[in-house]
């Protein structure tokens, strides 16, 4: 069976480091950088990259619409 | 076979979700996790999905979302304080041809907007409403709003908002589902992912309602100020599930028949 | 010749709207200018050339019906009286703090506050002077017949495109009810909505344009340096229009030792109190601003020299003569007469006025 593959990439001096999208990943893959961005926020990333299925709920409730989604079916 | 690598992954042809270019470049104003930013979206991608970006004309109220204009890559004009859906009716009437919608907080539309907001509806102009409430005056630093819940603290309400003295708050959507010029009336939010889902195919509803020339199309959406709540962006969803939904109940309030 | 009929003041000014190729009407009943919204129902302007007309629920929602659909560049009017036009002070300031075209109606009735229904001239000060909040004018222009409000609708309307501001036409209760003797000017054609995107899709929303940015009408600039410079971009506005559009007419003023200034229907009666002050030897003239703002100082201030006294005459305390007095630089003297809460001076109530304020005093 294939599975699905995604990622994410986040915007990251757009970011403004409320966490809502870490909190509705389903598979764990975003987290908080330890790093701030030019605003000074804590951004989000991929700490996590080999889950991420490409479900796209991060970018959903992102209010910002700083993360962009890629999904791909891996060749089984 | 070997794992796919990230770079494998991310290219043009698998992106998913992107940004609308119906954004303009300019970073949006809100504060970190407010709901706006969604709603903006939803909107935008609705008018993107149904291909009327040179056909809508859009209004801003005074509220933390006066400045949507600038994020909003359409033609807009801002309204005085509570305005709105008088300028909306303006601009439907002389060009009925044209998308028309307000997108309204809670204190422009529930409270120094009321008059307006109530005869709009009432006589059925064909625009879209979107309203958000979030239970507080945001801009102006998180004063009592119309819609602020029975004992919720706010800057002008600091001990909660004791409805004995400040009276109730104005279920605004409930009010305007009664009027014969609504068609569509429904309370949505945007704070997970199934919920914001739903919310936009609301709003395509309502656009789809204005097309029909079948009425006034409203929707709420019940959001968070985290910053006026002085809660951090996630304990503000949590307070919003726990207080504000069992008091604004989500649904759809009135759907006429889009033939 | 155009059609000529016998009209209200109020009815005319409404036939002449829909002559104009006005695209909405919003208004809100109030006396004594109710006729006005009443003769448009009853003529179905938008069988007769598509233009819209919606009774609002207050003026405070048809002015703002009216800023909105004049954002798309469409021709819009509203018309009103005096507690209905204060009301309408919120939305006049953001119409000409975003620079929207249209037409606004006063037919002034005596205030403060619920006042009268009949006749004035108190809302001087309203109009010329601001009235709402923040920098800026409207243009004010004051007809004394009922032939005027029907010519100085499409001259507002070109004032108003011209300089992308709101126009007032300011009557008064004794224009808007006599009926006279009027030619109407004939059709004009609406523009359609291409000829209006042709026109003003530099600014106006006609939803965006593939290609242009997007418009959008806002009165808000939060960076200081912005809108100062916006306010003096309204500045060099009104200085040409100052320098451009004064209009005003004279009568019998190049004899004249003494000179009336009236608007309005105070204008009318002045012209008899002429006659009456002639008869008796006076050398009495009328000058009559049209446009109150721009105010004619220079022209009123060219005549000083061959003047003993001015008296203007207003239904009012003195609103106008502030205006005169800045003209004249206090070099003759001005005094005013004028009769108020609704009542109207008589011409021999003013030539002793200019006896006993002037002549005598």
């Amino acid at each position: 069976m294939a599975k699905v593959r995604g990622a994410v990439v986040v915007n990251i001096d757009r970011c403004k480091g409320c966490e809502l999208c870490t909190a509705v990943c389903p598979t764990n893959v975003l987290a908080m950088h330890e790093k701030v961005n030019v605003k000074g926020y804590h951004y989000s990333y991929m700490a996590n990259p080999e889950a991420c299925t490409g479900c796209m709920n991060c970018a959903t409730v992102c209010p910002d619409t700083v993360i962009t989604v890629y999904r791909v079916k891996e060749p089984s | 076979m070997a794992e796919l690598k990230l770079e494998d992954i991310i290219k043009e042809e698998n992106k998913v979700f992107s940004k609308t270019p119906l954004f303009t470049d300019k970073p949006l104003s809100y504060c970190p996790g407010c709901g706006h930013g969604v709603a903006h979206r939803l909107v935008l991608e609705v008018i993107e999905e149904m291909n009327i970006t040179d056909n809508v004309i859009g209004v801003a109220p005074v509220g933390c979302s006066v400045l949507s204009y600038e994020f909003m890559n359409i033609d807009m004009a801002e309204a005085a304080h509570g305005r709105a859906t008088a300028m909306a009716t303006g601009i439907k009437r002389v060009y009925p041809e044209k998308f028309v919608f307000t997108y309204q907080g809670d204190g422009d539309l529930a409270a120094i907007g009321t008059g307006e907001t109530i005869h709009t509806c009432n006589r059925g102009e064909n625009i879209v409403i979107i309203f958000i409430n979030n239970g507080i005056y945001g801009m102006t630093g998180g004063q009592m709003a119309p819609t602020t819940i029975p004992a919720m603290k706010t800057s002008t309400s600091p001990y909660g908002r004791d409805t004995q003295m400040m009276g109730n708050p104005l279920k605004m959507t409930e009010l305007v589902a009664q009027l014969d010029g609504t068609c569509f009336v429904a309370r949505h939010a945007v704070h997970t992912p199934v919920l914001v889902r739903k919310t936009k195919k609301a709003i395509r509803k309502a656009f789809e309602y204005q097309k029909a020339k079948k009425g006034t199309a409203f929707v709420e959406i019940v959001s968070n100020c985290n910053s006026g709540w002085k809660l951090t962006p996630l304990q503000s969803i949590k307070w919003l599930e726990d207080n504000m939904l069992p008091y604004y109940n989500l649904g759809t309030l009135k759907e006429d028949p889009l033939d | 010749m155009g059609e000529i009929k016998l009209m209200k003041g109020n009815e005319a000014i409404a036939e002449a709207f829909i002559r104009a190729g006005v695209d909405g009407y919003f208004g809100y009943p109030i006396t004594p200018q109710s006729e006005i919204i009443e003769y448009l129902m009853s003529e179905e302007p938008h069988k007769r050339t598509g233009m819209v007309v919606l009774q609002a629920e207050s003026e405070v929602a048809a002015i703002n019906m009216v800023y909105g659909a004049a954002c798309t560049g469409k021709k819009t009017v509203t018309t009103s009286s005096s507690p209905g036009v204060s009301l309408m002070q919120e939305g006049l300031s953001y119409i000409a703090g975003s620079e929207v075209p249209c037409v606004v109606v006063n037919v002034v009735r005596g205030g403060p506050g619920l006042g009268t229904i009949q006749p004035s001239q108190a809302d001087y000060f309203q109009s010329t002077k601001g009235g709402g909040h923040g920098d800026y004018h409207l243009i004010v222009l004051a007809p004394s017949s009922v032939q005027e409000m029907v010519d100085f609708v499409p001259w507002a309307f070109d004032l108003a495109y011209k300089y992308r501001n709101p126009v007032m036409i300011q009557s008064d209760g004794v224009i808007g009810q006599m009926m006279e003797k009027v030619e109407l000017f004939e059709q004009m054609p609406r523009l359609t909505n291409q000829e209006i995107k042709d026109k003003y899709d530099d600014w106006a929303l006609t939803g965006r344009t593939p290609g242009r940015e997007h418009n959008v009408i806002t009165s808000l600039d939060l960076v200081p340096e912005r809108q100062e410079k916006f306010n003096h971009k309204l500045e060099a506005k009104y200085k040409i229009i100052e320098q451009t559009e004064v209009k005003y007419e004279k009568i019998m003023c190049d004899d004249a030792d003494y000179i009336f200034v009236a608007y309005g229907s105070s204008s009318r009666i002045c012209q008899k109190s002429i006659a009456i002050a002639r008869e008796q030897g006076l050398k009495v003239g009328l000058f009559r601003p049209i446009t109150l703002y721009p105010f004619p100082y220079k022209e009123i201030m060219e005549m000083v020299p061959q003047l003993k006294g001015v008296l203007t005459v207003e239904m009012s305390l003195g609103q106008m003569v502030e205006d005169v007095r800045l003209a004249t630089e206090f070099k003759v003297p001005v005094e005013h007469y004028g009769r108020v809460g609704g009542m109207i001076p008589t011409p021999e109530e003013i030539v002793d006025a200019l006896k006993t304020k002037i002549i005598g005093g």
